[in-house]
C-alpha cells in the first residue's frame, strides 16, 4: 500500500527503515547512554517520526538528540525490529545541517565537526593542532585544554606541523563534489 | 608474512603510542607491515554527522588506493577507521551508491578487498607465535575494553559476540594475564564528544573506570585509540566526577602483548600514557 | 452411440456476467454424442438438480456435464443427483466456467468461446468414461494419542469414553507434561497438580487406554482408518511388572547430581529415579547416560535394594507395532532458556531465570519446597523484576510472534511472590498486557491493583550482575522514555515458546506439514483447528501453537470428536479414481513387463508384485498390482510405465488426449 506519509517515505527512500516498524518498546532508551543528557530519547524520537507531521519533524531537527547521539549502535544491537537508528540519525543531521535548524546547545558539536573536516580538506589528514584552533576560533572556548596542550606536545602526541598527502586536489574534488556542493545544501 | 596497514589520523598523532606498539609487536611476531600508500582520514564520526556521500566518498579512496597497490588483506588497529572503512565496503554493494561514489573519487573500486582490526590479525595469524615467544608474563588482573566500534554494528561486522565479547579476554588469558568479567565492556566512552563536550565524556568515561576499578582491575586494556584517550587523556575531568578517583592505567592491548614479548615499555610508547603505567 | 447432458449454471451471476450460458448450451447441442442440453440460473438448487434428473430418465442419458463452478464446490451435489436418477456418478462431470473462465475474464465473445471449449473437453472425456463404483476401505477403530501432556491426556480420556481404545505414548517417564510443572494456574491460582493428576490416576486406570511412557513414535505408515504405527518402547531398564513403586532404590543410588529435567534444571536427581512424586506410573527409570553401571560397569545398589528384584540391566528397547485408525498428536512445547539472551547474561547468572524455573520455585514439590529463593546463595529475594516479552515479538532474534500465556503467567508470578514475600518488591516491565481470555483481565488488575505489582511499561535494554545484585536497565515508555535502573535481587525472564524438540523429525515421520517455527500446520486457521492436512491425523495443544489450558482442552476435546466421527462409520468409503494395473486374457494376461518402475514411483507404496500361475502352479509372469486400498490417484505410475500398462480410472490416457485434441480440432 501506498505510504501517504511524506516524511516516513523520505526516510524510507534515504535510510531504508521503515518506520511503522517500531512498536515503541523503549528497549533503545533504556541502553542509551546519553538518553538522560538529550531533549528526548531515542524512542521517543521515534514516535515524533511516526506522527508524521511537519511540526514533529522541526522539533527532532532542533533537538539535540541528534547531536548528542554517538552512533555507538547498542540500541540497534538490541532493537528487536532491527531498526536503523544510527542511520536515521546521520540522515537527521544531515537535514538538520541544510535546513539550519542546528539546536544552539549542540553548536559546539557541529564547530568540531567541522573543523575536522576543514582540516582534512587541505592536508588530507587530520592536524590536530589546526583542529582546535579552528574549534577555539569557532567556539570561542580560548582556555579549553591549554592545561592539556603541553603534556600533549612533552608526551609526543602533538604534531606541530601538518601531514600532508601528495593528492590533495583529489580530496578537494571530494569534498567540493559532496559537501561543498551548492546543490546538495536544499536536498 | 606481509599484510596491508592502514594506520589513519590519531595513530600519527595524538595515539601515536599505537602505531608504536603495533609496529613493535608486528616485527617481533614476523608480521611485514605494507602501509598504504598516500592514504588519507577517514572521516571518522564528522563526516558521517555531517554528509553521507562524503562519509563514504574518503573511505572508498582508501579502499581503492589499497586495491590499487595489489593489497589483498588490510588490517586496521584504530576502530574507528576499522568501522568506517567496513560500514563503506558493505554500503557500496549497492549499486546505485558505488556508481555514484566512483564517480566522485575517480578511481577503479572492486570492494574485495579483506579489512580486518588488530584483534583479528593476531587471532589469525599470532596466536601461536604469541604463546611461544612470552618471556614475560603479563600476570594482571585487568578489564578488556571493547567499546562501541569494533563489535557493532554486528550484521556488517561479524566480529566476536555483541554482549560480553570474549576475544581481547582470550588474548590477554594467551599471555598470561587475568581478563575480569565486568559490566561495561561495551558501553560507550564518549567517542567524538571528548573535545565539545568533555563534561559527558567524563560521565561515561567515569562510568567505565568505576566499575572497572571497584571489580579491582589493575590495568584497563583497549583496542581503540579514541577510548584510550578518554579514558587516560581526560582522566582529569573523568576523577572529578568520581567518588574515588581512579589511577589504573590504560594500555592498547599491542602493548600489554608487547609486555609479555619482552619488549621495551619505551618501545611500546607506554612512556606518552597520561596516567602512570606502573604495571 | 453416446447420449450425454450438459447442463449449463448462471450460478445466479457469477458466470452469466461475463459468458453468454444461452449460447454455449445453444452450441454444444450441435456436437457429436450431445444428446440433451439445456442452460439454468442455478444448477445446484433443488429444481436445477431436478431438471438433470429428469433429464437423464426421459432422454435416457448415459453421461452428463454440469458446466458450472468448481468440483471442490459441488461434485458430490451432482454425482448424488445423478446417482439418484439412476445413472451412475462417475458418469458426471463439471466443468468449471467459474474459476476458470468467467471469474477471470472480461465479458466477450473470447470468454463465451473459451467457456464452450471447456465444456467440450469434457464431453470428450465423458464419452470415454466407465462406471465405477467407490472403494470401502475397514477402519481400525483405534486410536493413537502421541504426547501425554494435558491435551494427551483430555483426548486419551475423551475417546476412551465414547467406547474406543486408546494408545497413549509419552516420550518422558511419566505423563503429565508442562502442566504438571506448574505450581498455580491463572486465573483461579488453583493449584495445577491438584486438577491435574487425578485426570492422569483416571488414564492409567482407564480401561481402554493403553499407556507407554518412556515411548515414542519409531515410524508410520499408513492411511486414515488404516495406519500402522511402530512404537520404540526405551528400555526403562526396571521390570514395572515387578517393582512396586516403593522407592528405596532411588533413595540409595549414588549419583545424585544429575541437573532434574522436571525442575527445569534448578534441582537434582538421581539416576534411577521418579520424576516427581506424584508421577504416574509411579515406578522408576533409568537414565542410562549418568548411571555408574551403564557408563563404568560398577555400583548396582539398586539391585541390591530393590525387594522385589525389579532391575533388568539387559534390557534393550522394543519395538511395538500397532494397527490404529486415527492419531492425534499432542506433543506439547518447550520454552527458550536464560542462556538464549546475550543482553540478560548468556545464562551465566544463576538469578536470572525463566518463567518455568520460577514455577519450580513457587511449587510446594519444587527444590526449595515452594519458598521463593535465589538460587546463588538461597536467600530469599527482595526485589524481583519480571521481564515480559523476553525473545517473544523479537524479529531479531528469529522469534517475531507473541507466545500469548506470558502476560498471564507474569502477572500469575508476581502474584504468587507477593503472597509468599509480603513485603517484597516486584515490578513488571511489559509491552502490552494480553489479557484476553475470560476473567483474565481482571486477574491481571488484581495483581496491579490489590497486590501492588509495578507495572512499567517499557523494554529491558540489558542485565548485569554488581556485587551479588541484578542491575536492571529498563525504560518507562509512558514517562516519555525516562529511564529505569532496578538494583534485584532476582530477574524472571518470561522466555518465548517454542517448539518441542523433535517436532521437525516427528512431523517428517508422520507426513504432516508444520511452519517455519515447527509447530504443526493445522488444516484451516478458523475452521479446522484441530485437523492436518494429512487425513486421520489431528492436532490438539501447544504442538500447533502457545497457548493456554482452556484452549488446550478445548482443542483435545475437539480431536477426540474427529476420531469419534471418524471411528462412528463401519467403512470409509473411497473415491475409485485410482491407478489400475491393465489385465487380460491368456496367454498375455497383461501387458505389464514386470519392470516394477511404478513400484520404485510411488510414494505410497501402493503397489505389489502379483504372481500369474498357470494351472500347474508354475509362475508364469510376475506383474505389478495396485492396493486400491493405499493409492492416492497421483498419476506418478502412469508417468513412469514404458508400457503402458498402467492407467487412472476415470482419468485414463485416451481421455487425457480426447480433451487435447478436442481443443485442438476446434
Amino acid at each position: 500500500m501506498e505510504n501517504k506519509n511524506k516524511i516516513s517515505g523520505e526516510i524510507h527512500s534515504h535510510t531504508g527503515v521503515e518506520v511503522a516498524r517500531c512498536y515503541q518498546c523503549g528497549k533503545c532508551t533504556a541502553g542509551c547512554v546519553l538518553a538522560s543528557e538529550m531533549n528526548f530519547p531515542p524512542s521517543y524520537l521515534m514516535r515524533l517520526l511516526q506522527t508524521g507531521t511537519e511540526e514533529n519533524y522541526d522539533r527532532i531537527l532542533r533537538s539535540n538528540t541528534i547531536w548528542l547521539c554517538l552512533n555507538c549502535e547498542n540500541c540497534l544491537g538490541r532493537c528487536p525490529m532491527e531498526i536503523d537508528i544510527p542511520k536515521i540519525m546521520d540522515y537527521l543531521r544531515e537535514q538538520s545541517l541544510n535546513k539550519k535548524k542546528v539546536n544552539r546547545d549542540a553548536n559546539p558539536i557541529v564547530s568540531f565537526h567541522k573543523s575536522f573536516l576543514d582540516s582534512i580538506k587541505y592536508t588530507g589528514r587530520l592536524y590536530e593542532v589546526g583542529l582546535i584552533a579552528a574549534f577555539k576560533a569557532r567556539t570561542f572556548r580560548l582556555t579549553q585544554d591549554v592545561k592539556l596542550a603541553p603534556k600533549m606536545y612533552l608526551n609526543g602526541k602533538l604534531n606541530l606541523l601538518p601531514e600532508m598527502i601528495k593528492d590533495k586536489k583529489g580530496i578537494r574534488e571530494i569534498f567540493s563534489k559532496t559537501i561543498d556542493n551548492p546543490k546538495t545544501k536544499n536536498k | 608474512m606481509k599484510i596491508g596497514f592502514y594506520p589513519g589520523c590519531s595513530l600519527k598523532g595524538s595515539s601515536r603510542e599505537y602505531n608504536e606498539s603495533v609496529v613493535a609487536i608486528a616485527k617481533a611476531l614476523d608480521i611485514e607491515l605494507v602501509e598504504i600508500k598516500d592514504w588519507n582520514c577517514c572521516g571518522a564520526t564528522a563526516a558521517h554527522s555531517m554528509n553521507e556521500e562524503l562519509s563514504l566518498s574518503l573511505p572508498a579512496r582508501i579502499l581503492a588506493l589499497a586495491e590499487a597497490q595489489g593489497l589483498k588483506e588490510v588490517v586496521v588497529p584504530c576502530a574507528a577507521c576499522y568501522n568506517r572503512l567496513m560500514v563503506t565496503q558493505h554500503e557500496l554493494k549497492d549499486n546505485n551508491k558505488r556508481e555514484r561514489v566512483t564517480d566522485i573519487i575517480k578511481m577503479p573500486y572492486s570492494g574485495d578487498l579483506k579489512i580486518i582490526n588488530v584483534l583479528q590479525m593476531l587471532e589469525t595469524y599470532a596466536m601461536d607465535k604469541i604463546q611461544e615467544k612470552v618471556t614475560k608474563p603479563f600476570a594482571h588482573k585487568v578489564a578488556c575494553y571493547y567499546g562501541c566500534l569494533l563489535i557493532r554494528p554486528h550484521k556488517i561486522l561479524q566480529f566476536d559476540r555483541v554482549e560480553d565479547p570474549q576475544s581481547m579476554d582470550a588474548m590477554v588469558k594467551l599471555i598470561g594475564g587475568t581478563p575480569i568479567n565486568w559490566a561495561f565492556k561495551t558501553e560507550c566512552c564518549g567517542a567524538g564528544l571528548s573535545v565539545s563536550r568533555t563534561d559527558l565524556v567524563a560521565k561515561l568515561s567515569g562510568n567505565i573506570l568505576k566499575d572497572a576499578t571497584e571489580r579491582d582491575a589493575k590495568a584497563i586494556i583497549v583496542a581503540c585509540p579514541m577510548c584510550q584517550s578518554n579514558l587516560d587523556m581526560r582522566r582529569g575531568a573523568i576523577n572529578e566526577t568520581l567518588s574515588n578517583p581512579s589511577d589504573i592505567p590504560v594500555i592498547f592491548i599491542t602493548q600489554a602483548i608487547g609486555l609479555a614479548l619482552g619488549l621495551s615499555p619505551k618501545e611500546l610508547g607506554l612512556e606518552r600514557h597520561f596516567v602512570n603505567v606502573k604495571l | 452411440m453416446s447420449k450425454i447432458g450438459v447442463f449449463i449454471c448462471h450460478c445466479g451471476e457469477n458466470i452469466s456476467a461475463t459468458v453468454d450460458c444461452e449460447k454455449v448450451a445453444q452450441d454444444i447441442r450441435k456436437v457429436e454424442g450431445v444428446e440433451y442440453a439445456i442452460d439454468y440460473k442455478y444448477m445446484c438448487s433443488d429444481p436445477g438438480q431436478t431438471l438433470i434428473k429428469d433429464a437423464i430418465k426421459e432422454h435416457h442419458l448415459d453421461g452428463v456435464v454440469v458446466g458450472s463452478c468448481s468440483p471442490r464446490m459441488h461434485e458430490p451435489t451432482f454425482r448424488k443427483a445423478c446417482a439418484e436418477a439412476g445413472l451412475n456418478p462417475f458418469l458426471c462431470e463439471m466443468a468449471n466456467l467459474r474459476e476458470h473462465c468467467s471469474w477471470v475474464h472480461e465479458k466477450g465473445e473470447a470468454t463465451t468461446e473459451k467457456a464452450f471449449d471447456l465444456v467440450k473437453m469434457l464431453v470428450e472425456k465423458v464419452k470415454r468414461n466407465k462406471p465405477l463404483d467407490s472403494i470401502k476401505v475397514p477402519i481400525t477403530k483405534k486410536a493413537l494419542v502421541i504426547g501425554g501432556g494435558i491435551a494427551g491426556i483430555q483426548a486419551s480420556l475423551d475417546i476412551a469414553n465414547t467406547g474406543h481404545q486408546v494408545i497413549l505414548i509419552e516420550k518422558d517417564p511419566s505423563i503429565g507434561g508442562h502442566m504438571s510443572q506448574l505450581s498455580e494456574t491463572f486465573p483461579t491460582l488453583d493449584c495445577s497438580q491438584c486438577i491435574l493428576t487425578p485426570r492422569m490416576v483416571e488414564v492409567a486406570q482407564h480401561p481402554n487406554i493403553t499407556l507407554y511412557t518412556y515411548a515414542e513414535l519409531d515410524s508410520l505408515e499408513g492411511f486414515i482408518g488404516n495406519f500402522t504405527a511402530k512404537i520404540r518402547l526405551k528400555a526403562k531398564s526396571v521390570d514395572h511388572k515387578k517393582c512396586t513403586g516403593c522407592g528405596a532404590c532411588f533413595q540409595k543410588c549414588p549419583q545424585k547430581r544429575i541437573p532434574s529435567e522436571f525442575n527445569a534444571g534448578l534441582g537434582t536427581r538421581t539416576a534411577i529415579y521418579v520424576p516427581f512424586p506424584q508421577a504416574v506410573p509411579n515406578k522408576p527409570v533409568i537414565d542410562r547416560e549418568h548411571c555408574n553401571y551403564y557408563k563404568r560397569g560398577k555400583c548396582k545398589i539398586c539391585e541390591a535394594t530393590c525387594p522385589t528384584g525389579a532391575i533388568e540391566w539387559d534390557k534393550e528397547d522394543e519395538i511395538l507395532t500397532e494397527q490404529v485408525g486415527a492419531i492425534v498428536v499432542t506433543t506439547g512445547f518447550n520454552v527458550k532458556g536464560a542462556d538464549f539472551f546475550p543482553e540478560y547474561g548468556y545464562g551465566q547468572y544463576k538469578d536470572v531465570i525463566t518463567g518455568l524455573q520460577f514455577e519450580r520455585l513457587a511449587s510446594a514439590s519444587g527444590p526449595t519446597l515452594g519458598e521463593i529463593r535465589r538460587p546463588s546463595d538461597g536467600t530469599i529475594p527482595k526485589k524481583i523484576v519480571f521481564i515480559a516479552c523476553a525473545g517473544s515479538r523479537d524479529e531479531a532474534k528469529g522469534i517475531p510472534y507473541c507466545s500469548k500465556i506470558c502476560c498471564m503467567y507474569t502477572a500469575k508470578h508476581a502474584m504468587l511472590y507477593q503472597h509468599k514475600v509480603h513485603d517484597g518488591e516486584s515490578t513488571v516491565f511489559y509491552m502490552d498486557i494480553r489479557a484476553g481470555g475470560k476473567n483474565y483481565e481482571e486477574f491481571v488488575r488484581r495483581a496491579i491493583e490489590e497486590d501492588h505489582v509495578n507495572y512499567v511499561r517499557g523494554r529491558v535494554a540489558r542485565v548485569y550482575e554488581k556485587n551479588g545484585k541484578l542491575i536492571v536497565k529498563g525504560v518507562d515508555t509512558l514517562l516519555s522514555g525516562e529511564q529505569v535502573e532496578i538494583e534485584a535481587d532476582m530477574v524472571v525472564l518470561a522466555t518465548a515458546g517454542v517448539s518441542n524438540c523433535g517436532a521437525e523429525q516427528l512431523a517428517q515421520k508422520m507426513h504432516i506439514s508444520y511452519d517455519p517455527y515447527h509447530f504443526f500446520a493445522e488444516a484451516h486457521p478458523k475452521l479446522k483447528p484441530v485437523e492436518t492436512n494429512t487425513a486421520g491425523i489431528f492436532l490438539a495443544g501447544a504442538c500447533q501453537a502457545p497457548k493456554d489450558i482452556p484452549e488446550t482442552v478445548g482443542m483435545a476435546s475437539g480431536a477426540a470428536v474427529k476420531v469419534a466421527g471418524l471411528f462412528s462409520n463401519n467403512e470409509l468409503v473411497r473415491e475409485p479414481l485410482i491407478a489400475v494395473v491393465n489385465r487380460s486374457a491368456p496367454p498375455v494376461f497383461s501387458t505389464c513387463v514386470g519392470c516394477f518402475m511404478c513400484q520404485t514411483a510411488c510414494p505410497y507404496n501402493a503397489i505389489e508384485r502379483e504372481e500369474i500361475k498357470g494351472r500347474d502352479g508354475k509362475v508364469i509372469k510376475t506383474v505389478a498390482k495396485v492396493n486400491p486400498g493405499l493409492c492416492q490417484g497421483c498419476g506418478t505410475c502412469v508417468a513412469f510405465c514404458r508400457s503402458k500398462s498402467i492407467d487412472i480410472q476415470g482419468y485414463s490416457n485416451e481421455q487425457m488426449f480426447a480433451e487435447v485434441m478436442s481443443l485442438l480440432n476446434h
